[in-house]
């Protein structure tokens, strides 16, 4: 049941920005940023957790749900450090993410070169 | 100083016709699969061309369409007086790399896509004012280049409208000379000679930058076809032709939506081209094959089809008058962010066929 | 400043242009859309709940399904083969964060020849930067006027 939830709500979050993609010009960098800031605006709102108690991976998986990860750190942090939290929340949170694509990436940098698109 | 060859507002008639010795061209490997396969001079699989990255990949292609020309011509780098040669990349590093190797003297040149036309018309009128006798003129873009120089790292997985053009990778190039090419008797015959039969550029019609306030950067057919259509009308009036006095007009890369709009916008001006106008993007790839979309473009696309097609169909006297029409975007990627529009321009090169 | 007139002129090309510019089938790109996302969120599921299986809490569990997912898009496009995903794909390619780990891992690969500092280190973020930026400053402000609502006993 948990693998239909995250197939139909992942699905369906992807199929939504697939109209935003075609019929604006917002160019895929744009919408990246979309919807990160999407995120953690409905998770702040309370209305994000909820779908992804009920999607799993189908809500955190998407970039949305990288929304909710920043929102989720910085709720903590503020509520342990205070001021202070409100500076390290964000990246503490994201932290796994960020570091695994940028290590990841340089180290296929000195792996893999260029290819042509065919 | 004698005025005798201007033509309207923006053409020259040269009196006395200007050569073209020889061509050639290199392409890639999807080039290398469309229909002209079996016209260019080279085909290189490999897209690196044998270097470490795409920039002088596109050099060392250039380069090699150059050596290639020279030596079609019977000519050596040191017969050749000046070049004038251009590419995609910023500050043109391509040709200037290049060619720098070469030792003929430089002028390098930025027309975006036009730049073969650009080339050709400045080449053309060196060689008509007596100030050289034997001129190269080259152009190449090369994919990956320009993907990198003007959108997403090639790894990068986004999807490509209908309306987006793929840039060939590809050279081509030209010799211009105040002389025949040599005949077949000779030595060092030049292919772009059969019998008496040759090519020669009789006129040019310089482009204007025309702005329609269009702004879809992937959407280049749009940019482009304004500045199309405003140089063949421009054309047409200071030579007083008709669309049948010419065998073909051929655009650069308008690609499928640019060639609409562009008949439109002539029709608006109570001009039908729709039976001779052919365009270079839409030669050199088969687009339902070939997923190319909108068709070929890139200084590379109009003159490898001119290189390998045009040249030989006027040589052979499949035409007897073509007007070659490459078009331009006029972009940078700062332009672009600033969210400046993206105007056009096109350079008309008249080329016809002569009995010697 | 271009005149009214002109401005007119502008929108009307552009509309012309719109109008016999072809487009992609919409329902075909959102249902492959939607296939290959949600393809994307089972495999990340199916991370979930093996590590739910070793023991893992669901804070940890969510961790290792992004990094995995995360190695694996970047393998993918060194191998030249998320570009492919991508181009099927659309938006289904592009809103995971498999997405987000492509754009970062394309930029390193491709900017590699410009050196360490200038190429890989600069343009690393040419994509992935933006995310991250705005990220963390919409978490900001938005714990700003939490800490605000919290100072005034409205939110707990």
């Amino acid at each position: 049941m948990d693998y239909f939830n995250a197939f139909w709500v992942g699905g369906a979050i992807c199929a939504l920005v697939q109209i935003l993609l075609d019929k604006t010009k917002l160019l895929p960098g744009r919408v990246m940023v979309l919807l990160v800031c999407s995120g953690a605006v409905l998770s702040a709102a309370g209305i994000y957790q909820p779908l992804i108690d009920y999607a799993g991976a189908g809500a955190s998986v998407p970039l949305l749900g990288f929304g909710n990860i920043l929102w989720t750190g910085m709720k903590k942090a503020i509520s342990e450090d205070g001021l202070l939290g409100l500076f390290t929340g964000g990246f503490t949170a994201c932290a796994a993410g960020v570091s695994a694509a940028l290590i990841f990436s340089y180290l296929a940098s000195l792996i893999f070169r260029p290819k042509m698109k065919e | 100083m004698k005025y005798g060859n201007i033509l309207g507002s923006s053409s020259i008639a040269f009196d006395q016709p200007v050569y073209i010795e020889s061509s050639a061209s290199i392409v890639g490997k999807k080039e290398g699969e469309g229909p002209l396969k079996d016209k260019f001079d080279m085909i290189c699989q490999d897209p690196m061309f044998g270097t470490d990255t795409w920039e002088a990949a596109e050099s060392s292609m250039q380069k090699e369409a150059a050596s290639l020309a020279i030596g079609k011509a019977g000519l050596t780098p040191r017969d050749i007086r000046m070049v004038f040669a251009g590419d995609l990349l910023a500050q043109t590093v391509a040709s200037s790399f290049g060619i720098a190797e070469m030792g003929i003297p430089f002028y390098g040149l930025y027309g975006a896509c036009s730049t073969m036309g650009e080339s050709l018309s400045l080449g053309a009128m060196a060689v008509a004012a007596g100030y050289g006798e034997h001129i190269l003129c080259a152009t190449s873009s090369h994919f990956a280049s320009a993907e990198k120089e003007f959108r997403y790292p090639l790894g990068y997985g986004n999807q490509r409208p209908l309306s987006a053009t793929w840039t060939v990778t590809g050279s081509g190039a030209c010799i211009l000379g105040a002389l025949p090419p040599r005949d077949e008797d000779t030595p060092n015959a030049s292919p772009l000679r059969k019998g008496g039969g040759c090519a020669v550029i009789t006129g040019v019609t310089t482009g204007r930058v025309v702005d329609f306030g269009f702004r879809d950067s992937l959407n280049m057919g749009g940019c482009m076809a304004p500045a199309a259509c405003d140089t063949i009308w421009q054309n047409l009036s200071d030579f007083h032709r008709t669309p049948s006095d010419y065998d073909a007009i051929v655009t650069g890369d308008l690609g499928l939506v640019g060639q609409k709009i562009l008949l439109d916008l002539l029709k608006e001006k109570s001009v039908d081209i729709s039976a001779v106008h052919q365009d270079c993007g839409l030669i050199i790839f088969d687009n339902e094959t070939q997923d190319t979309h909108s068709g070929g473009s890139g200084c590379g696309c109009s003159a490898a089809v001119l290189a390998s097609h045009l040249l030989p169909g006027v040589v052979s006297g499949k035409w007897n008058r073509i007007l070659f029409v490459p078009t331009g975007a006029m972009l940078s990627k700062t332009s672009y962010n600033e969210g400046a529009s993206v105007p056009g321009v096109a350079h008309a090169v008249v080329i016809e066929h002569k009995e010697l | 400043m271009p005149s009214k007139e002109q401005l007119q002129k502008q929108k009307q090309y552009e509309k012309y242009v719109k109008e016999i510019t072809p487009t992609h089938n919409l329902a075909l790109n959102m249902a492959k859309a939607f296939l290959t996302g949600g393809l994307i969120c089972v495999l990340g599921q199916w991370i979930l709940n093996t590590a739910a299986g070793f023991g893992a809490d669901k804070e940890t569990a969510g961790s290792w399904c992004s990094l995995i997912l995360i190695f694996l898009s970047v393998l993918l496009t060194g191998l030249n083969l998320y570009p492919k995903i991508g181009k099927f794909g659309g938006a289904g390619g592009l809103v995971p964060i498999t997405g987000f780990a492509n754009s970062v891992a394309a930029s390193a690969i491709e900017f590699q020849s410009e050196g360490q500092v200038f190429g890989i280190g600069c343009k690393i973020f040419t994509i992935a930067g933006p995310v991250i930026l705005y990220g963390i400053l919409s978490s900001w402000v938005l714990g700003i006027i939490y800490y605000i609502l919290k100072l005034l006993g409205v939110a707990s």
